[in-house]
């Protein structure tokens, strides 16, 4: 389902200088798959995700997703690619303040080329226990329930891979684990494939695959864990 | 959800900047609203009150002023002719081509509004409007034989409380500035005319022969006139025909209208004695030819002008209220670009806190263009909605005031009536929303999505 090919890819610095971040021989996920990859800050995890989302582009090598190189992909194309296949999660939520917590849910189906499904957003919100909530604006949830929002934000277009950015970084650990159980059972009912990028060592012991990217993104990390 | 209620969003939640770049529209829009409403009030009040008749006639000199003082009662006269011209209209050589001829005579107020010297013509032959005669709230048209009977129009009857029965006394001057504190005899009110919508409505008509009695005897020289009524200054004897009951008798109007124009009543003051400030003249239908010839035969004696009131009123129009207008026009379009330069440095200056929100949208799916719509939408919708507030304000302050300008100025607007160029503001709004908002939308074409997901909240 997702196969990365010798991806390379280096952040230019303010004096000129090239600071690589990645550099990936090969990684694969199956459809459906749950792995979790674990390392220090600054390892690259964030920018691997973009990568992935077709975000950012890599500098050379194969982003394939569904049997399609997204590298190849014009920058249209794959934000096309990104709304029908992609369901991300990010550790601070970034849900628009202004915006219903339905109308939340809506917004990743407006820029997908399908109609606005309501009872599908609703459908994803009373699953994630928030049917209660649907007209409450950000602001008005506690952080473990916008971080639910986002989870049904992400999966609203029937996506293909679900990538989580530390999503459980920011909540108070008596929620955490919610989190992360809510993210592995509804990938599970929803047949969607599971990329969690983490530095907890609790959530990533719950994974049967873990990865830690400094074990195939062969970069000397500067920076302390 | 559509894009329409993405931008909504960000619109209300910057709602106070919102609002107010909103309401900078709202009255740069409905400034340009009032100068259109404006200009067709002031337009069409001065194009209809010189419906009815096709010629003025008077003393050579400005011919507009002739008109504007003539019909609008605006201005001082330019002069008197002599009232044999009057006689040519109706039984002379210009008869063949004259339907009606009524002789107007100025030089008196009554509380500031003009009493003028006229024929029953005035008010039985001509219309105030394309096939609309007078016609009376109350009473009757005064009648030749009654030198001191007068009509009121319907503004000065409200204003003055004058109705049919009452009296009053004409004071020398063309108004209240002017008054020369000279009191003339009483006049007798016989009807009270409908409201016309013209400046008929603001003056009090007396006949004519009256007229001529009380400048006949008065001592004090006509200095409103610039040709004064010689003949009849120095003929005081005239002015012992005074008022005289017997006179006004009871006449039924019927058995007026269209039929007395070609009986001659000489009156109590001999014709060549008189003279008139204007002649109204309303020519033969189908001798459009002749009526242009007995302009060229008038202008060439040169003794009097004959000029046609639209024509001064279309010239009066294209050259300075026309030009005005497009000055005010241009100021008010001013500051609708200014509102929306307004909103463009609003929406601009928001797009720093944006960043994320437009680079959330990026990660979930929205391309470049759709980000850009987003903001244009949203600069679309501040424009249009404060344009929309701003023809709304304008046509309800019409609203409010529309009783106010029929008053003064006989026009009758409704809150409900736009001008035909009003229809063009909204996509004029549209495009210069789009030229405003084009400099965000591009900051957002160009957001780093990657970079302003990374930054922090």
């Amino acid at each position: 389902m997702l196969e990365l090919k010798k991806i390379r890819k280096a952040f230019v610095e303010p004096d000129g200088g090239k600071l690589p971040i990645l550099n990936i021989r090969h990684f694969e996920l199956q459809g459906g798959e749950q792995a979790v990859l674990v390392g220090p800050s600054g390892c690259g995890k964030t920018t691997l995700l973009h990568v992935v989302a077709g975000i950012s582009r890599p500098d050379s090598g194969q982003v394939r997703v569904d049997g399609m190189d997204i590298t190849l992909m014009p920058e249209a194309e794959r934000d096309r690619y990104r709304a029908e296949k992609i369901g991300y999660v990010f550790q601070t939520f970034n849900l628009l303040p202004g915006f219903s917590a339905l109308e939340n849910v809506l917004l990743g189906m407006t820029f997908a080329a399908g109609r606005s499904d309501t009872s599908r957003a609703q459908h994803l919100l009373e699953r994630v226990g928030l049917g209660h909530r649907l007209t409450h604006k950000p602001p008005m949830l506690s952080v473990g329930e916008q971080q639910r929002v986002a989870v049904a934000r992400a999966l609203v277009n029937r996506p293909k891979l679900l990538l989580a950015d530390e999503p459980t970084a920011n909540i108070d650990s008596g929620h955490q684990q919610q989190i992360v159980d809510l993210l592995r059972e509804t990938c599970n009912e929803e047949n969607v494939a599971l990329l969690m990028v983490t530095h907890s060592p609790e959530v990533a012991g719950q994974f049967e695959r873990r990865e830690s990217l400094e074990s195939f993104n062969h970069i000397q990390i500067a920076v302390s864990a | 959800m559509s894009l329409w209620k993405i931008a909504w969003r960000s619109i209300q939640q910057r709602s106070l900047a919102s609002s107010l770049t909103a309401v900078s529209m709202a009255l740069g829009v409905a400034l340009v609203a009032s100068v259109l409403i404006i200009h067709s009030v002031v337009d069409q009040s001065f194009r209809r009150g010189s419906g009815g008749y096709d010629l003025i006639v008077g003393a050579r000199g400005d011919s507009l002023q002739l008109v504007l003082n003539t019909v609008f009662h605006m201005r001082r006269p330019i002069g008197n002719i002599p009232h044999s011209y009057y006689r040519e209209f109706v039984d002379g050589r210009y008869q063949l081509t004259t339907e009606v001829a009524v002789p107007v005579a100025m030089g008196d107020n009554y509380q500031g509004y003009r009493v003028i010297g006229t024929t029953p013509d005035m008010f039985n032959r001509l219309q105030y409007r394309d096939g609309q005669y007078y016609t009376f709230a109350e009473g009757q048209n005064f009648f030749e034989e009654n030198y001191y009977d007068a009509v009121v129009g319907s503004v000065v009857a409200r204003r003055t409380g004058l109705k049919v029965g009452d009296t009053f006394r004409p004071t020398h001057g063309l108004s209240a500035a002017d008054d020369t504190g000279y009191e003339h005899n009483a006049f007798r009110v016989v009807g009270v005319l409908d409201h016309t919508g013209t400046p008929v409505d603001q003056a009090l008509y007396v006949n004519i022969e009256g007229f001529y009695l009380e400048h006949a005897h008065e001592e004090a020289p006509l200095t409103l006139q610039p040709r004064r009524t010689a003949a009849a200054a120095e003929n005081p004897a005239a002015a012992e025909t005074a008022p005289d009951e017997n006179d006004r008798g009871n006449r039924d109007p019927s058995d007026q209208r269209h039929g007395d124009h070609a009986h001659h009543h000489q009156g109590p003051i001999p014709d060549e004695e008189k003279e008139v400030t204007a002649i109204l003249v309303a020519t033969s239908m189908g001798r459009a030819g002749d009526a242009m010839a007995m302009r060229r035969i008038i202008e060439s004696e040169g003794v009097a002008q004959a000029v046609a009131p639209a024509e001064e009123i279309a010239a009066l129009f294209e050259g300075l209220i026309g030009p005005i207008q497009m000055i005010l026009l241009a100021f008010a379009a001013l500051v609708v670009v200014v509102a929306g330069i307004g909103i463009l440095v609003s929406i601009y200056n928001s797009m720093s806190d944006r960043r994320r929100e437009i680079a959330i949208m990026r990660a979930l799916g929205a391309s470049r263009r759709t980000v850009m719509l987003v903001i244009l939408l949203e600069s679309i919708l501040l424009s249009v909605g404060g344009g929309i507030l701003g023809l709304v304000l304008a046509h309800g302050l019409v609203g409010i005031f529309s009783p106010l300008i029929l008053e003064h100025t006989g026009v009758a607007v409704s809150a409900l009536q736009f001008q035909p160029i009003e229809l063009v503001l909204i996509p004029a709004l549209i495009v210069l929303a789009s030229i405003v908002g084009y400099l965000p939308a591009l900051s957002a074409y160009r957001t780093d999505v990657a970079r302003s997901l990374t930054a922090h909240p």
